[in-house]
Protein backbone atom coordinates (compact mmCIF):
# COMPACT_ATOMS: atom_id res chain seq x y z
CA UNK A 1 0.00 0.00 0.00
CA UNK A 2 2.56 2.49 1.26
CA UNK A 3 4.78 1.26 -2.42
CA UNK A 4 1.66 2.46 -4.25
CA UNK A 5 1.20 5.86 -2.35
CA UNK A 6 4.88 6.51 -3.19
CA UNK A 7 4.50 5.29 -6.82
CA UNK A 8 1.39 8.03 -7.38
CA UNK A 9 3.30 10.60 -5.61
CA UNK A 10 6.17 10.51 -7.76
CA UNK A 11 4.57 10.03 -10.59
CA UNK A 12 2.95 13.38 -9.61
CA UNK A 13 5.77 15.08 -9.30
CA UNK A 14 7.18 13.54 -12.39
CA UNK A 15 4.08 14.94 -13.85
CA UNK A 16 4.38 18.53 -12.73
CA UNK A 17 8.26 18.32 -13.25
CA UNK A 18 7.61 17.20 -17.00
CA UNK A 19 4.72 20.48 -17.31
CA UNK A 20 7.97 23.05 -15.87
CA UNK A 21 10.39 21.59 -18.50
CA UNK A 22 8.27 21.88 -21.51
CA UNK A 23 7.94 25.39 -21.52
CA UNK A 24 11.06 27.02 -24.05
CA UNK A 25 11.74 30.99 -24.60
CA UNK A 26 13.84 33.64 -26.05
CA UNK A 27 14.66 36.84 -25.11
CA UNK A 28 16.11 38.05 -28.82
CA UNK A 29 13.85 36.88 -30.96
CA UNK A 30 13.56 38.82 -34.85
CA UNK A 31 11.28 40.31 -35.86
CA UNK A 32 11.30 42.31 -39.25
CA UNK A 33 8.64 43.23 -41.38
CA UNK A 34 9.17 44.51 -44.90
CA UNK A 35 6.30 46.75 -47.30
CA UNK A 36 7.12 46.51 -50.76
CA UNK A 37 5.48 49.09 -53.44
CA UNK A 38 6.81 50.53 -57.11
CA UNK A 39 8.18 53.79 -55.39
CA UNK A 40 9.92 52.71 -51.97
CA UNK A 41 11.02 49.18 -50.11
CA UNK A 42 10.46 49.86 -46.50
CA UNK A 43 12.18 47.57 -43.89
CA UNK A 44 12.61 47.53 -40.44
CA UNK A 45 14.18 44.84 -37.70
CA UNK A 46 14.06 44.14 -34.32
CA UNK A 47 16.10 42.16 -31.95
CA UNK A 48 14.32 41.83 -28.98
CA UNK A 49 11.44 39.84 -29.19
CA UNK A 50 10.12 37.82 -26.24
CA UNK A 51 7.86 34.51 -26.72
CA UNK A 52 7.50 31.51 -24.85
CA UNK A 53 5.56 27.99 -25.49
CA UNK A 54 4.28 25.81 -23.85
CA UNK A 55 4.46 22.49 -25.66
CA UNK A 56 1.77 21.10 -22.81
CA UNK A 57 -1.04 23.31 -23.92
CA UNK A 58 0.36 24.09 -26.89
CA UNK A 59 -0.30 27.72 -26.44
CA UNK A 60 2.17 30.16 -27.90
CA UNK A 61 2.84 34.19 -27.05
CA UNK A 62 5.25 36.84 -28.52
CA UNK A 63 6.08 40.10 -27.13
CA UNK A 64 7.75 43.55 -29.19
CA UNK A 65 8.14 46.81 -28.20
CA UNK A 66 7.37 49.06 -31.42
CA UNK A 67 10.69 51.10 -30.52
CA UNK A 68 13.23 48.35 -30.53
CA UNK A 69 12.57 48.31 -34.37
CA UNK A 70 15.58 49.50 -36.59
CA UNK A 71 15.23 51.38 -39.76
CA UNK A 72 17.52 52.13 -41.96
CA UNK A 73 16.63 55.55 -42.42
CA UNK A 74 16.65 57.73 -38.84
CA UNK A 75 13.09 59.57 -40.16
CA UNK A 76 11.41 56.91 -40.90
CA UNK A 77 12.20 55.09 -37.72
CA UNK A 78 11.11 58.76 -35.89
CA UNK A 79 7.56 58.60 -38.27
CA UNK A 80 6.90 55.20 -37.79
CA UNK A 81 7.02 55.48 -33.52
CA UNK A 82 5.64 59.33 -33.48
CA UNK A 83 2.64 58.77 -36.57
CA UNK A 84 1.80 55.34 -37.93
CA UNK A 85 2.36 53.32 -34.90
CA UNK A 86 1.87 55.70 -31.79
CA UNK A 87 4.46 53.85 -29.61
CA UNK A 88 4.25 56.01 -26.89
CA UNK A 89 0.18 55.21 -26.26
CA UNK A 90 0.69 51.53 -27.77
CA UNK A 91 4.45 50.29 -26.64
CA UNK A 92 3.58 46.75 -27.55
CA UNK A 93 2.89 44.88 -30.27
CA UNK A 94 1.44 41.25 -28.95
CA UNK A 95 0.72 37.67 -29.93
CA UNK A 96 -1.42 35.04 -27.70
CA UNK A 97 -1.95 32.00 -29.98
CA UNK A 98 -2.32 28.26 -30.00
CA UNK A 99 -0.23 25.78 -32.06
CA UNK A 100 -3.07 23.55 -33.17
CA UNK A 101 -1.32 20.15 -33.46
CA UNK A 102 1.37 20.63 -30.69
CA UNK A 103 1.32 17.04 -30.78
CA UNK A 104 3.39 16.07 -33.32
CA UNK A 105 6.26 18.62 -32.23
CA UNK A 106 9.16 16.65 -30.07
CA UNK A 107 11.97 18.60 -29.15
CA UNK A 108 14.01 15.84 -27.87
CA UNK A 109 14.69 14.50 -31.69
CA UNK A 110 16.28 16.45 -34.95
CA UNK A 111 13.86 17.29 -37.51
CA UNK A 112 11.73 20.05 -38.97
CA UNK A 113 7.76 20.23 -38.63
CA UNK A 114 5.63 22.71 -39.72
CA UNK A 115 2.63 23.28 -37.37
CA UNK A 116 -0.50 25.63 -37.48
CA UNK A 117 -0.29 28.35 -35.47
CA UNK A 118 -4.07 30.28 -34.96
CA UNK A 119 -4.20 33.14 -32.00
CA UNK A 120 -4.76 36.53 -32.01
CA UNK A 121 -2.69 39.30 -32.89
CA UNK A 122 -2.30 42.63 -31.01
CA UNK A 123 -0.80 45.82 -33.08
CA UNK A 124 -1.65 49.59 -32.51
CA UNK A 125 -3.89 48.49 -29.98
CA UNK A 126 -6.11 46.38 -32.52
CA UNK A 127 -6.68 42.93 -32.48
CA UNK A 128 -6.79 40.91 -34.89
CA UNK A 129 -7.28 36.94 -35.54
CA UNK A 130 -4.50 35.34 -37.79
CA UNK A 131 -3.78 31.53 -38.40
CA UNK A 132 -0.13 30.82 -40.14
CA UNK A 133 2.15 28.25 -40.53
CA UNK A 134 5.34 28.01 -38.31
CA UNK A 135 8.36 25.94 -38.62
CA UNK A 136 9.94 24.33 -35.78
CA UNK A 137 13.75 22.92 -36.53
CA UNK A 138 15.68 20.85 -34.28
CA UNK A 139 19.68 21.13 -35.26
CA UNK A 140 22.00 19.05 -32.78
CA UNK A 141 19.29 19.85 -29.84
CA UNK A 142 18.93 24.14 -31.14
CA UNK A 143 15.41 24.51 -31.31
CA UNK A 144 14.37 27.24 -34.13
CA UNK A 145 11.07 28.76 -34.66
CA UNK A 146 10.30 30.43 -37.52
CA UNK A 147 7.17 32.11 -39.57
CA UNK A 148 5.97 33.86 -42.17
CA UNK A 149 2.74 36.12 -42.42
CA UNK A 150 0.72 38.74 -43.90
CA UNK A 151 -1.29 41.38 -42.81
CA UNK A 152 -2.95 44.62 -43.89
CA UNK A 153 -2.15 47.84 -42.68
CA UNK A 154 -5.99 48.99 -42.71
CA UNK A 155 -6.71 45.86 -40.04
CA UNK A 156 -4.69 48.08 -37.10
CA UNK A 157 -6.30 51.19 -37.82
CA UNK A 158 -2.53 52.68 -38.68
CA UNK A 159 -3.41 55.81 -40.76
CA UNK A 160 -1.75 56.52 -43.97
CA UNK A 161 -1.64 59.95 -45.12
CA UNK A 162 -2.52 60.40 -48.89
CA UNK A 163 0.77 61.97 -50.16
CA UNK A 164 2.72 58.76 -48.60
CA UNK A 165 0.06 56.18 -49.88
CA UNK A 166 1.80 54.77 -52.91
CA UNK A 167 5.06 54.33 -50.47
CA UNK A 168 3.52 51.78 -48.18
CA UNK A 169 2.42 48.55 -49.22
CA UNK A 170 -1.46 47.45 -48.32
CA UNK A 171 0.14 44.79 -47.13
CA UNK A 172 3.00 43.85 -44.79
CA UNK A 173 5.08 41.03 -44.79
CA UNK A 174 6.09 40.04 -41.41
CA UNK A 175 9.36 37.15 -40.60
CA UNK A 176 9.85 36.00 -37.18
CA UNK A 177 12.38 33.84 -35.64
CA UNK A 178 13.85 32.96 -32.47
CA UNK A 179 16.07 30.51 -31.23
CA UNK A 180 14.21 28.68 -28.21
CA UNK A 181 15.67 27.68 -24.74
CA UNK A 182 14.36 25.45 -21.88
CA UNK A 183 12.50 27.87 -19.27
CA UNK A 184 13.06 26.46 -15.63
CA UNK B 1 -9.58 -8.65 -2.81
CA UNK B 2 -12.91 -6.59 -2.39
CA UNK B 3 -10.68 -4.47 0.12
CA UNK B 4 -7.83 -3.84 -1.93
CA UNK B 5 -10.03 -2.57 -4.83
CA UNK B 6 -11.65 -0.08 -2.97
CA UNK B 7 -8.50 1.45 -1.49
CA UNK B 8 -7.24 1.95 -5.12
CA UNK B 9 -10.12 3.85 -6.29
CA UNK B 10 -9.16 5.94 -3.26
CA UNK B 11 -5.72 6.22 -3.91
CA UNK B 12 -7.01 7.10 -7.25
CA UNK B 13 -9.41 10.03 -6.21
CA UNK B 14 -6.18 11.47 -4.34
CA UNK B 15 -4.13 10.90 -7.53
CA UNK B 16 -6.98 12.95 -10.23
CA UNK B 17 -7.32 15.74 -7.00
CA UNK B 18 -3.87 16.68 -7.08
CA UNK B 19 -3.48 16.52 -10.36
CA UNK B 20 -6.98 18.45 -11.05
CA UNK B 21 -4.86 21.09 -8.53
CA UNK B 22 -1.57 20.87 -10.71
CA UNK B 23 -3.92 22.34 -13.81
CA UNK B 24 -5.77 24.47 -12.13
CA UNK B 25 -2.85 26.27 -11.08
CA UNK B 26 -1.27 25.63 -14.48
CA UNK B 27 -4.42 26.89 -16.39
CA UNK B 28 -4.11 30.12 -14.61
CA UNK B 29 -0.80 30.72 -16.09
CA UNK B 30 -2.10 32.23 -18.70
CA UNK B 31 0.06 35.21 -19.57
CA UNK B 32 3.45 32.95 -20.06
CA UNK B 33 5.58 35.88 -21.48
CA UNK B 34 5.46 36.75 -17.26
CA UNK B 35 7.05 34.20 -16.83
CA UNK B 36 10.32 36.01 -18.30
CA UNK B 37 9.83 39.25 -16.07
CA UNK B 38 9.88 42.48 -16.97
CA UNK B 39 13.33 43.54 -17.84
CA UNK B 40 13.24 47.51 -17.14
CA UNK B 41 14.58 49.79 -20.30
CA UNK B 42 15.82 53.42 -21.00
CA UNK B 43 13.25 55.07 -22.84
CA UNK B 44 14.18 58.26 -24.09
CA UNK B 45 11.76 60.76 -25.39
CA UNK B 46 11.66 61.34 -29.33
CA UNK B 47 9.85 64.25 -31.89
CA UNK B 48 10.29 67.06 -29.25
CA UNK B 49 9.54 69.26 -31.78
CA UNK B 50 9.54 68.67 -35.72
CA UNK B 51 12.62 70.05 -36.69
CA UNK B 52 16.13 71.59 -35.59
CA UNK B 53 14.97 74.60 -35.78
CA UNK B 54 11.78 75.69 -33.55
CA UNK B 55 11.39 79.17 -36.44
CA UNK B 56 14.76 80.79 -36.11
CA UNK B 57 16.12 79.19 -33.01
CA UNK B 58 17.95 76.31 -32.58
CA UNK B 59 15.26 73.18 -30.99
CA UNK B 60 16.91 70.43 -29.03
CA UNK B 61 16.46 68.01 -31.48
CA UNK B 62 19.47 66.74 -34.27
CA UNK B 63 19.72 65.66 -37.38
CA UNK B 64 20.44 61.84 -36.73
CA UNK B 65 23.74 60.04 -37.53
CA UNK B 66 24.61 59.98 -41.48
CA UNK B 67 21.57 62.33 -42.13
CA UNK B 68 22.30 65.14 -44.40
CA UNK B 69 19.49 67.80 -44.25
CA UNK B 70 19.69 70.07 -47.10
CA UNK B 71 17.31 73.42 -45.90
CA UNK B 72 16.16 76.77 -48.04
CA UNK B 73 15.03 79.61 -46.12
CA UNK B 74 13.25 82.67 -46.44
CA UNK B 75 12.55 85.61 -45.04
CA UNK B 76 9.78 88.12 -47.22
CA UNK B 77 9.80 91.77 -46.17
CA UNK B 78 7.31 93.32 -43.96
CA UNK B 79 3.56 93.82 -43.79
CA UNK B 80 3.68 96.77 -42.77
CA UNK B 81 5.16 97.84 -46.28
CA UNK B 82 1.54 97.94 -47.70
CA UNK B 83 0.38 96.96 -51.08
CA UNK B 84 3.39 99.18 -52.77
CA UNK B 85 5.85 96.70 -51.49
CA UNK B 86 2.96 93.71 -51.90
CA UNK B 87 3.14 93.51 -48.36
CA UNK B 88 6.68 92.62 -48.02
CA UNK B 89 6.73 90.09 -51.02
CA UNK B 90 8.64 92.37 -52.69
CA UNK B 91 12.02 91.46 -50.70
CA UNK B 92 13.46 88.50 -49.78
CA UNK B 93 16.32 87.02 -47.49
CA UNK B 94 17.45 83.79 -48.13
CA UNK B 95 19.79 81.48 -46.63
CA UNK B 96 20.93 78.24 -47.93
CA UNK B 97 22.62 75.66 -45.44
CA UNK B 98 23.23 71.98 -44.99
CA UNK B 99 23.47 70.20 -41.76
CA UNK B 100 25.16 66.41 -41.01
CA UNK B 101 24.44 64.51 -38.28
CA UNK B 102 28.17 62.80 -37.36
CA UNK B 103 26.31 60.88 -34.46
CA UNK B 104 23.11 61.04 -33.41
CA UNK B 105 24.08 63.51 -30.65
CA UNK B 106 26.43 65.53 -32.75
CA UNK B 107 25.73 67.77 -35.45
CA UNK B 108 27.52 70.18 -38.18
CA UNK B 109 26.08 72.90 -40.40
CA UNK B 110 27.05 75.13 -43.00
CA UNK B 111 24.76 78.04 -44.23
CA UNK B 112 25.11 81.20 -46.16
CA UNK B 113 22.64 84.22 -45.88
CA UNK B 114 22.27 86.82 -48.82
CA UNK B 115 21.63 89.37 -45.77
CA UNK B 116 25.20 91.00 -45.33
CA UNK B 117 26.91 87.96 -47.25
CA UNK B 118 26.99 86.13 -44.35
CA UNK B 119 28.49 82.67 -43.83
CA UNK B 120 28.07 81.14 -41.03
CA UNK B 121 29.12 77.56 -39.16
CA UNK B 122 27.42 75.65 -36.06
CA UNK B 123 28.10 72.98 -33.63
CA UNK B 124 25.41 71.42 -32.04
CA UNK B 125 25.82 69.02 -29.45
CA UNK B 126 23.21 67.08 -27.57
CA UNK B 127 24.32 66.37 -23.98
CA UNK B 128 21.51 64.73 -21.68
CA UNK B 129 18.38 62.88 -23.32
CA UNK B 130 15.27 63.32 -21.78
CA UNK B 131 13.85 59.64 -20.48
CA UNK B 132 12.10 57.87 -18.56
CA UNK B 133 12.45 53.96 -17.29
CA UNK B 134 15.56 52.68 -16.22
CA UNK B 135 17.54 55.98 -16.53
CA UNK B 136 15.53 59.35 -15.87
CA UNK B 137 16.02 62.29 -16.87
CA UNK B 138 13.72 65.27 -17.22
CA UNK B 139 14.56 67.13 -19.70
CA UNK B 140 17.03 67.14 -22.74
CA UNK B 141 20.21 69.82 -22.87
CA UNK B 142 22.17 70.74 -26.11
CA UNK B 143 25.13 73.19 -26.30
CA UNK B 144 25.43 75.27 -29.61
CA UNK B 145 28.59 77.04 -30.79
CA UNK B 146 28.20 79.01 -33.94
CA UNK B 147 30.41 81.29 -35.87
CA UNK B 148 29.22 84.02 -38.42
CA UNK B 149 31.44 85.63 -41.05
CA UNK B 150 29.88 89.12 -42.86
CA UNK B 151 31.78 89.46 -46.34
CA UNK B 152 30.11 92.44 -47.37
CA UNK B 153 32.20 94.73 -49.00
CA UNK B 154 33.94 97.01 -46.20
CA UNK B 155 32.26 100.61 -46.49
CA UNK B 156 35.38 102.59 -46.37
CA UNK B 157 38.24 100.50 -48.21
CA UNK B 158 40.73 102.87 -47.42
CA UNK B 159 40.55 102.55 -43.68
CA UNK B 160 42.54 99.98 -42.19
CA UNK B 161 39.94 97.49 -41.79
CA UNK B 162 40.52 94.04 -39.82
CA UNK B 163 38.63 90.57 -41.17
CA UNK B 164 38.17 90.20 -37.43
CA UNK B 165 35.96 92.47 -37.10
CA UNK B 166 33.25 90.68 -39.25
CA UNK B 167 33.16 87.84 -37.11
CA UNK B 168 30.50 86.75 -34.70
CA UNK B 169 29.96 84.15 -31.97
CA UNK B 170 27.16 82.74 -30.69
CA UNK B 171 26.95 79.42 -27.47
CA UNK B 172 23.45 78.86 -26.60
CA UNK B 173 22.20 76.30 -23.69
CA UNK B 174 19.14 74.43 -24.99
CA UNK B 175 17.02 72.89 -22.47
CA UNK B 176 13.76 71.27 -23.71
CA UNK B 177 11.47 69.17 -22.55
CA UNK B 178 7.84 67.14 -24.05
CA UNK B 179 5.64 67.42 -21.27
CA UNK B 180 3.27 66.22 -23.33
CA UNK B 181 2.43 64.16 -26.39
CA UNK B 182 1.68 67.41 -28.29
CA UNK B 183 3.24 70.26 -26.03
CA UNK B 184 7.17 70.49 -26.10
CA UNK B 185 9.05 73.99 -24.23
CA UNK B 186 11.97 74.76 -24.32
CA UNK B 187 14.84 77.92 -23.25
CA UNK B 188 17.43 78.78 -24.72
CA UNK B 189 20.03 80.84 -22.69
CA UNK B 190 22.28 82.41 -25.37
CA UNK B 191 25.31 84.59 -25.39
CA UNK B 192 26.42 86.16 -28.76
CA UNK B 193 29.72 87.99 -29.07
CA UNK B 194 30.38 90.49 -31.81
CA UNK B 195 34.14 91.71 -32.26
CA UNK B 196 33.16 95.21 -33.67
CA UNK B 197 30.55 97.20 -32.78
CA UNK B 198 28.85 100.42 -33.99
CA UNK B 199 29.02 102.61 -31.16
CA UNK B 200 30.18 102.16 -27.29
CA UNK B 201 26.32 101.70 -26.40
CA UNK B 202 26.27 98.77 -27.50
CA UNK B 203 27.90 95.96 -25.92
CA UNK B 204 30.01 92.94 -27.43
CA UNK B 205 28.49 90.36 -25.81
CA UNK B 206 25.01 90.62 -25.62
CA UNK B 207 22.72 88.40 -22.99
CA UNK B 208 19.60 86.91 -24.13
CA UNK B 209 17.28 84.49 -23.25
CA UNK B 210 15.06 82.44 -25.72
CA UNK B 211 12.32 80.58 -25.25
CA UNK B 212 10.32 78.43 -28.22
CA UNK B 213 7.42 75.98 -27.75
CA UNK B 214 5.14 73.84 -29.88
CA UNK B 215 2.09 72.08 -29.77
CA UNK B 216 0.77 69.65 -31.96
CA UNK B 217 -2.32 70.23 -33.98
CA UNK B 218 -2.45 66.89 -35.79
CA UNK B 219 0.07 63.81 -35.71
CA UNK B 220 1.87 66.04 -38.91
CA UNK B 221 1.12 69.73 -38.16
CA UNK B 222 2.02 71.82 -35.45
CA UNK B 223 1.93 75.64 -34.21
CA UNK B 224 5.16 77.04 -32.71
CA UNK B 225 5.67 79.97 -30.91
CA UNK B 226 8.97 81.84 -29.93
CA UNK B 227 10.41 84.45 -28.16
CA UNK B 228 13.68 86.25 -27.38
CA UNK B 229 14.10 88.43 -24.68
CA UNK B 230 17.51 90.53 -24.88
CA UNK B 231 18.63 91.71 -21.16
CA UNK B 232 18.50 95.73 -20.92
CA UNK B 233 21.40 97.96 -21.77
CA UNK B 234 23.27 96.04 -24.20
CA UNK B 235 21.30 97.40 -27.57
CA UNK B 236 21.37 100.82 -28.73
CA UNK B 237 17.91 102.45 -29.14
CA UNK B 238 15.73 100.98 -32.22
CA UNK B 239 16.47 97.13 -31.52
CA UNK B 240 13.73 94.88 -30.50
CA UNK B 241 13.02 91.29 -29.59
CA UNK B 242 12.51 88.51 -31.93
CA UNK B 243 9.00 86.93 -31.94
CA UNK B 244 7.61 84.54 -34.33
CA UNK B 245 4.33 82.30 -34.48
CA UNK B 246 5.38 79.65 -36.75
CA UNK B 247 2.99 76.10 -38.39
CA UNK B 248 5.30 73.21 -39.11
CA UNK B 249 3.72 70.42 -41.15
CA UNK B 250 5.66 67.68 -42.38
CA UNK B 251 5.24 65.03 -45.48
CA UNK B 252 7.72 62.38 -45.30
CA UNK B 253 11.10 63.41 -45.75
CA UNK B 254 9.87 67.20 -45.68
CA UNK B 255 9.74 69.68 -43.06
CA UNK B 256 7.65 73.11 -44.18
CA UNK B 257 8.11 75.23 -41.79
CA UNK B 258 5.79 78.50 -42.43
CA UNK B 259 6.09 81.84 -40.09
CA UNK B 260 5.60 85.06 -39.31
CA UNK B 261 8.32 86.38 -37.88
CA UNK B 262 9.95 90.35 -37.01
CA UNK B 263 13.25 88.83 -37.88
CA UNK B 264 14.54 89.26 -41.12
CA UNK B 265 18.10 87.63 -40.35
CA UNK B 266 18.02 83.18 -39.50
CA UNK B 267 21.02 83.40 -37.55
CA UNK B 268 21.67 83.99 -33.87
CA UNK B 269 23.64 87.44 -34.15
CA UNK B 270 21.03 88.57 -36.62
CA UNK B 271 18.42 87.72 -34.91
CA UNK B 272 19.25 87.90 -31.43
CA UNK B 273 21.25 91.51 -31.93
CA UNK B 274 20.33 93.34 -34.72
CA UNK B 275 16.65 92.85 -35.15
CA UNK B 276 14.74 95.67 -35.99
CA UNK B 277 11.11 94.89 -36.50
CA UNK B 278 8.39 95.98 -34.24
CA UNK B 279 5.86 93.40 -34.37
CA UNK B 280 3.08 95.02 -33.17
CA UNK B 281 3.63 98.29 -35.41
CA UNK B 282 3.14 95.39 -37.89
CA UNK B 283 6.88 94.50 -38.88
CA UNK B 284 5.82 91.48 -39.37
CA UNK B 285 7.47 89.30 -42.00
CA UNK B 286 6.53 85.98 -44.42
CA UNK B 287 8.86 83.77 -44.34
CA UNK B 288 9.62 79.73 -44.14
CA UNK B 289 12.29 77.43 -44.08
CA UNK B 290 12.18 74.04 -46.22
CA UNK B 291 14.01 71.02 -45.02
CA UNK B 292 14.77 68.23 -47.10
CA UNK B 293 16.47 65.43 -45.47
CA UNK B 294 18.91 62.17 -47.25
CA UNK B 295 19.92 59.54 -45.93
CA UNK B 296 24.24 59.64 -46.82
CA UNK B 297 26.28 57.66 -44.27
Amino acid sequence: MKNKFVAILSFILMLSFQIQGQKYFSKTGDISFSSKTPLEDIEAESHTASTVIDLESGKIQWAVLIKSFEFEKALMQEHFNENYMESNKYPKAKFAGTIEDVEKLDFSNDGSTVVVVNGKLNIHGETQNISTNATFSITSGKITGMSELKIAVADYNIEIPSVVKDNIAKEITIKIKAHYEALN
Amino acid sequence: MKRSTKTDWRWSLLALILLFTAEMGYAQEDDLLALLGEEETTDYTFATFKANRVINLHSIENTAKGVLDIKISHRFGFLSGGPYELWGLDQASIRIGGEYGISDRLMIGLGRSSFEKTYDGFVKWKVLRQSKGKKNMPFTASLLATTAIKTLRFQDPDRDNLNSSRLFYTFQGIIGRKFSESFSLQLSPTLVHRNLVETNAEANDVLALGIGSRMKLTKRSSINFEYIYVLPDQLAEGFTNSLSIGFDIETGGHVFQLHFTNSTSMIEKGFIAENTGNFFDGDIGFGFNVSRVFTVN
